[in-house]
């Protein structure tokens, strides 16, 4: 490691250093007696109860397997109407009125309304988060492929492309940044969604019910474990999309070195 | 010639023709996009009067223009609207002013950045609502919780990308800025910031859509008044006209919202173009 990349270590995990610091100092010097507060040792010790008492992991693995689900309905609409629309202006402008206005409610509002129609359970929630991951994959394959340069449309129709052809060799790649730069925004959209549905409807187990819960019976220290294993899903989602994309789209790199 | 024969087998239409002929693309071209809205509406507005569903599912557009009118006389709306939007807009300024110091602070300086950017890309890996139950018991429900959390969706988008949109301009920008002698302050403010203002702005415009989420996330989590609020209270007591009228104007209100910050992109665009060509 360079002596630069070492300082830019240093500096940048100086703040959380000292954040904790003072953390545990609060808690050695005794300086609070307030019930929420909690020293850190104590949020380590939750974190190892909770997973003992087997309530940890099952509900982070229901929270991720709605915000999957969710995911890959919404995301899967998305691209398909995506290209679709994206493929004749025509379907595009039959649509876009709707969709635009649909597309300015914020997106929470939606969710006291699918509670009505859809209840409390899973199916109500997979459907709230299927609408949050539908709107960035849909606006951005539009966009990708609304780019796809004129010339290269024509070579195509001039090679007798079949609409099939039309899509797997031309649009899809020509069009994939774009579209993983949605599904990117999207995962990120049904992971916040997922968090807001179970907040919000509160059945069932999640770690978003568990976190919600436990800020009712004032339990800082699963609050916290709460709060890191949501950063860090955040995290493990940013990676995982980020791989992804640089894999699949390995192959642009090599036709412009070429 | 064979073109003249061709024109003179098959009359030209006539001028009027054409225009009408224009005028009916233009026509179709417009009105294309509302046909379904318009489908929808019918089904509904068909719906309601068939009782295909009851009014506890999906009340009738009239039903719902009721609710509306009966909300706009008593004045509910309005203040439920204002409310909202005082309290959306004192979150986003403070955190979209607080978001354009930090970035702006380590786009500039590469010890702030080395000191303060790992730190906020860890905040935001936590996604907003992740933060809301540590914040409810740190400030309880009152509006000091939709504060912070309005101000922190806002501000973290437009910190991450003022600090990009700084990085972004072209070092030799800079250079040609060095060689006409500007001071630092000039620099900034003649060529750093008018070369990232495109990027820094519509980030403020995401800022805001996302403190106007917030705002409505937290307002039907915990809240007394405002828009959130009448949704949920409408929700407890099955009013589905009601809810629908303020699903309408949580979108109307964003919409509008960012409609403002589009304007006023447009006015300083417009000034800065005018500025170049003067």
């Amino acid at each position: 490691m360079s002596v630069i990349s070492l300082r830019k270590l240093r500096r940048g995990t100086t703040i959380p250093a000292l954040i904790l610091l003072a953390w545990w100092a609060v808690y050695a010097f005794g300086i609070t007696d307030s019930k929420l507060f909690v020293p850190p040792g104590q949020v380590l010790t939750a974190a190892a109860t909770l997973s003992e008492a087997g309530e940890l992991w099952p509900a982070v693995g229901q929270s991720l397997l709605r915000a999957m689900g969710g995911f890959i309905l919404g995301a899967g609409i998305g691209l398909i109407m995506g290209v679709l629309l994206g493929m004749s202006s025509r379907t595009e402008r039959f649509f876009s009125l709707t969709l635009h206005s649909v597309k300015q409610v914020s997106l929470f509002a939606w969710l006291p309304l699918i509670s009505v129609w859809f209840g409390y359970e899973d199916g109500s929630k997979v459907v709230f988060i299927a609408l949050a991951a539908f709107f960035p994959v849909v606006l951005n394959t539009l966009e990708g492929v609304g780019n796809v340069p004129r010339d290269w449309v024509d070579v195509a129709r001039v090679s007798h492309f079949t609409p099939w052809q039309m899509f797997a060799r031309l649009v899809l790649p020509a069009a994939l940044p774009s579209i993983f730069n949605g599904i990117y925004l999207s995962l990120v959209f049904s992971w916040l969604a997922t968090l807001g549905a179970e907040y919000l409807l509160g059945s069932g187990i999640g770690l978003g019910t568990l976190l919600f819960e436990s800020r009712a019976e004032f339990k800082m220290d699963v609050v916290l474990v709460g709060l890191v294993l949501t950063g860090f899903i955040g995290f493990a989602l940013d990676i995982i999309a980020k791989a992804t994309e640089r894999r699949l789209l390995r192959w642009r790199e090599n036709t412009v070195g070429a | 010639m064979p073109a003249a024969k061709h024109r003179q087998q098959q009359p030209l239409p006539s001028l009027r023709a054409l225009a009408w002929r224009r005028r009916a693309a233009k026509l179709d071209y417009w009105l294309w996009p509302w046909l379904l809205p318009l489908i929808i509406l019918g089904l509904w507005w068909l719906g309601g009067r068939q009782q295909w569903l009851g009014s506890q599912v999906l009340p009738s557009p009239g039903e719902v223009l009721d609710s509306l009118t009966e909300l706009l006389a008593s004045g509910e709306l309005q203040r439920d609207v204002l409310i909202s939007l005082e309290r959306v807009l004192e979150g986003f300024l403070l955190g979209s002013a607080l978001g354009l110091a930090l970035g702006a602070a380590m786009g500039l300086s590469e010890r702030a950045s080395d000191y303060l950017y790992p730190l906020v890309r860890l905040i935001a890996y936590v996604p907003l609502l992740g933060w809301l139950p540590l914040l409810m018991l740190a400030f309880g429900i009152g509006e000091t919780l939709k504060a912070v959390l309005v101000a922190q969706a806002a501000l973290l988008p437009v910190a991450l990308n003022t600090y990009n949109g700084i990085r972004a301009v072209p070092p030799h920008y800079v250079e040609v800025g060095r060689i006409y002698g500007f001071s630092r302050r000039q620099a900034l403010w003649r060529i750093i910031l008018p070369a990232a203002f495109p990027m820094v702005w519509s980030s403020i415009r995401y800022g805001l859509t996302k403190s106007w989420l917030a705002l409505v996330v937290v307002e039907l989590l915990a809240s007394s008044e405002g828009l959130g609020f009448l949704m949920v209270d409408s929700r407890q007591l099955y009013r589905l006209d009601a809810m629908l009228v303020a699903v309408v104007s949580i979108g109307v209100v964003g919409f509008v919202l960012d409609q403002v910050l589009a304007m006023i992109e447009k006015r300083i665009l417009r000034w800065r173009r005018a500025g170049f060509a003067s």
